[in-house]
């Protein structure tokens, strides 16, 4: 055999998976949310109106941008479980900077109405700042990320309680409020989720920060050799993760309209299991943004459908755990070594 | 017809996969008592036919005879209960249980209540360890172990099964040269006892020294079974690659100029000590020494993986302080890992992206976004220049043949445009055109007047390529040789042994 149909040979080895289930395979997770809303869609009519399908994207939403997080974290090898801890400390401080006036009980009585502006940039600053620490707990010390962030998430819930002492921040200022309403018809915390979304897949395809944080969760070895700066970047990674949540955190201050030491409690697991839906492996080095979207909206489709179903609360449950595990199951096949 | 006995025969295998035929019509003959070498380019159908033996898969066509009768529509644990055995490349044990319970595992001895009998297995153990002369104890865990050990356990375990035919694959590619005799040895003695072997390897010297027969495999194509005394190695070369290589080390006379690094009195804890040389433009300067001399900490230690203890190195006149791969990286440096799995290919990451990973401060473009058409050209044009075989840029790296993810890791630092290469164990584990490219790329860096440092276990290869050779033994320089005619393997081997040692100059 000559060296050219040697190559073919070869080439035709490694392409040997037809296109078409080569593009089931790539888009899968895509392909069963088609099917569940298709299905959705000719159980309950109502469940294609726009306002409908807004409130799936605005339920959502809150998770969705913590998966955006996860996502990079997740891609990393790494995993946050004070994802849910981190959005109450932050939005708890955000709130108490952004109470109106008339609040009845008033967190800082002699500042009075604060510019949104403020608890804004107060959520970031305090999500960032505490994903930060545990990016630099993670580098420093090398100790798993499952711990530390274990660590963090009773840490960051004491805070919490501590700042509250236990009382919900409530009365928010009408700019603050204005961030879980709408624009026109646009819920606006669909709109943060598009653009967070829109800014997160920039930085994961579009940078070298991207292409390092691919490199450390598929071979954090070869990526030191390769001059890689590994603790730098798990720095970057989980304080980009904490900005996230302090995202998801005004956002959640702005739907409910108070926020209590207790909120948010579980939402890693929702926002993890959104971000694993989406087929970013936890065997690192796999993932994007849109598989974290449609991850989350996945399981907002489920929540929402299973609702006008009148699927009772408790069976909502166990069909979203059933659910995670076949997405991961489905998942392992296509990423499975031919 | 005089019968010859065959312990196995594999007749006329063939195996399709979806789209491509692996085997078409494999005969493979094995008489019991002959180690039996197996040989061909990566992607000739060897692991292949291994697995269609071993049970892992069934073959499309063809009829396998073992012991004389035909067998078929077995798995692995069938393999082994009738009498094969096969010992990974890679080997896996259970690295935190002791020999005995990875020995026994899934068929520990029992006694009374169903509870395991230690005292048994412990026994038995010690018993299979006698027989092979290894001098460990049997509740010894994996992880303190060498390769080579893990490997004897294998083989324990193996001739615990009874096993009358063991397939070794490339058994001896993590050993040192007396690890290699000892494993000789204890294949010699499992000949005696009428164990047939079947011993997969690229390293030809050994196939020669080791080998009754031989069978050669390409493109999935059955070439030929051959004597050894009717074998040169030009011959069987010819057989594996189809062609002629003239000249398998084509290292071309190249300008040698001014002095490019220099290392001084170079220490690292106990890894190795007082390390002292240079290397000039348009060498290539090869570190010959036994595993477990300190070379690859020494070459780590340069890059900046390892702290150094003390020592100084210089380039281009100037002191310079690696501390970590960026800083050796932004001195012009480059190192193509040791071991291509642990510290090498990122697995699931595409051919492009391997390869772009230690350059991406060349690919920044405006708002600190990432040029990726100035990526994918370069990336393009080395996949054009070094003919690295794959369907696209963006295939996964782990899906190709272990030459070409090689050949894309030596990209990777080509792209950065390094001038000192360092390349630990360039060519392990891959096959002989591949090997033959990458020797050329060699030639090709140094002929622009850059220098590559080599470290290789591989004595003709490091003869075959190197000006200088540098060999150490347990951590210190033994000897400095200059690379003449009528340097013989047999004196490097006595400075890596440490039965020679030159007093530095």
């Amino acid at each position: 055999m000559s060296e050219k149909t040697k190559v073919l040979t070869e080439k035709a080895n490694l392409a040997k998976d037809s296109k078409l289930r080569k593009l089931i395979r790539k888009y899968n997770i895509a392909i069963v949310l088609i099917f569940m809303v298709i299905i959705m869609s000719i159980l309950r009519p109502n469940f294609l109106s726009p306002s409908n399908l807004f409130n799936v994207l605005t339920q959502s939403s809150i998770y969705g941008i913590m998966s955006l997080g996860l996502t990079l974290i997740i891609i990393s090898k790494g995993i946050d479980l004070s994802a849910g801890s981190l959005v109450a400390l932050s939005g708890i401080v955000a709130a108490s900077l952004g109470q109106s006036a008339t609040a009845a009980t008033k967190y800082f009585p002699n500042l009075g109405e604060l510019p949104v502006i403020v608890p804004i940039l107060a959520a970031l600053l305090v999500g960032g700042i505490l994903g930060l620490i545990n990016g630099s707990v993670i580098a420093y010390t090398a100790i798993p990320p499952f711990i530390a962030t274990l660590g963090m998430t009773t840490i960051a819930r004491g805070f919490t309680l501590m700042y509250t002492e236990g009382k919900p921040v409530s009365t928010l200022t009408s700019d603050f409020m204005a961030i879980g309403g709408k624009i026109g018809v646009l819920p606006v915390p669909v709109l943060i989720y598009g653009i967070m979304a829109l800014i997160t897949w920039i930085l994961l395809n579009h940078t070298r920060f991207g292409k390092n944080v691919y490199a450390i969760g598929g071979n954090v070895h070869a990526a030191e050799v390769s001059g890689v700066n590994i603790k730098k970047n798990l720095v970057r990674i989980y304080a980009y993760a904490g900005i996230m949540y302090g995202v998801a955190a005004l956002v959640f201050a702005g739907r409910v309209g108070s926020v209590h030491p207790g909120a948010a409690t579980g939402y890693e697991l929702t926002a993890i299991a959104a971000t694993t839906i989406g087929g970013t492996s936890h065997a690192g080095g796999i993932g994007t943004v849109g598989g974290a979207i449609i991850g989350a909206l996945i399981l907002g489709v489920l929540r929402n459908g299973l609702t006008l179903l009148g699927v009772h609360a408790y069976w909502q449950q166990v069909v979203e755990g059933v659910i995670i595990i076949v997405a991961v199951v489905l998942d392992m096949r296509k990423n499975r070594k031919k | 017809m005089a019968e010859i006995n065959y312990i196995l025969e594999m007749k006329n295998i063939t195996k399709e996969f979806p789209g491509v035929k692996a085997l078409k019509g494999v005969t493979l003959q094995i008489k019991p008592g002959e180690v039996h070498g197996l040989v061909g380019e990566n992607g000739a159908g060897k692991s292949t036919l291994m697995k269609c033996l071993n049970g892992i898969y069934p073959q499309t066509s063809g009829d396998i005879y073992f012991n004389g009768k035909l067998v078929k529509n077995y798995n692995t644990r069938d393999a082994i209960n009738i009498g094969i055995s096969m010992i990974h490349q890679e080997l896996s044990p259970i690295e935190h249980r002791s020999i005995m319970e990875n020995i026994w595992l899934g068929r520990e001895p029992l006694k009374a209540f169903g509870l395991v009998d230690h005292k048994k297995m412990f026994n038995q153990t010690k018993e299979l360890l006698d027989r092979l002369e290894l001098d460990v104890e049997p509740d010894t865990h994996m992880v303190e172990l060498t390769v080579a050990k893990m490997q004897m356990v294998e083989i324990a375990k193996a001739i615990s099964y009874d096993a009358k035919l063991i397939i070794m694959d490339e058994p001896t590619s993590a050993l040192t040269n007396k690890e290699v005799e000892q494993l000789f040895k204890i294949i010699k003695r499992l000949k005696e006892e009428g164990k047939a072997i079947i011993y997969i390897s690229h390293k030809l010297e050994e196939i020669f020294t080791i080998c009754d027969r031989v069978t050669v495999l390409r493109d999935g194509e059955y070439i030929g079974t051959k004597d050894k005394k009717d074998l040169d190695v030009p011959t069987l070369i010819k057989m594996m690659v189809g062609r002629d290589i003239q000249d398998m080390y084509p290292k071309e006379a190249c300008d040698i100029g001014e002095v490019l690094i220099e290392v001084e009195n170079l220490s690292s804890q106990h890894a190795f000590q007082n390390v002292s040389f240079n290397v000039r433009k348009g060498e290539i300067f090869g570190i010959a020494g036994l595993v477990g001399s300190g070379r690859t900490e020494l070459v780590e230690t340069l890059f900046g993986l390892r702290n150094k203890s003390g020592g100084r190195v210089t380039i281009h006149g100037k002191e310079v302080d690696i501390k970590t791969p960026e800083d050796a990286i932004k001195a012009k440096m480059g190192l193509v890992t040791e071991d291509r799995r642990l510290n090498g290919i990122i697995p699931v990451l595409s051919v492009a992206d391997n390869m772009i990973i230690a350059n991406l401060s060349k690919y920044r473009k405006s708002f600190g976004l990432f040029n990726h058409s100035k990526a994918e050209s370069d990336v393009n044009e080395y996949v054009e220049n070094i003919r690295i075989v794959t369907p696209s840029i963006e295939q996964k790296i782990m899906n190709l043949s272990g030459g070409n993810q090689q050949k894309v890791l030596i990209s990777r630092w080509l792209l950065t445009e390094p001038e000192i290469l360092i390349m630990d164990e360039p060519t392990r584990g891959i096959d002989v055109g591949a090997k033959a490219e990458i020797y050329k790329l060699m030639g090709d860096i140094v002929k622009q007047g850059k220098c590559v440092i080599m470290v290789s276990s591989e004595l003709p290869e490091v003869m075959g390529m190197s000006d200088r050779i540098m060999v150490m033994h347990g951590g210190k320089v033994s000897a400095i040789l200059d690379n003449s005619k009528d340097l013989t393997q047999e004196e490097i081997i006595s400075y890596a042994t440490g039965q020679t040692v030159l007093e530095q100059s």
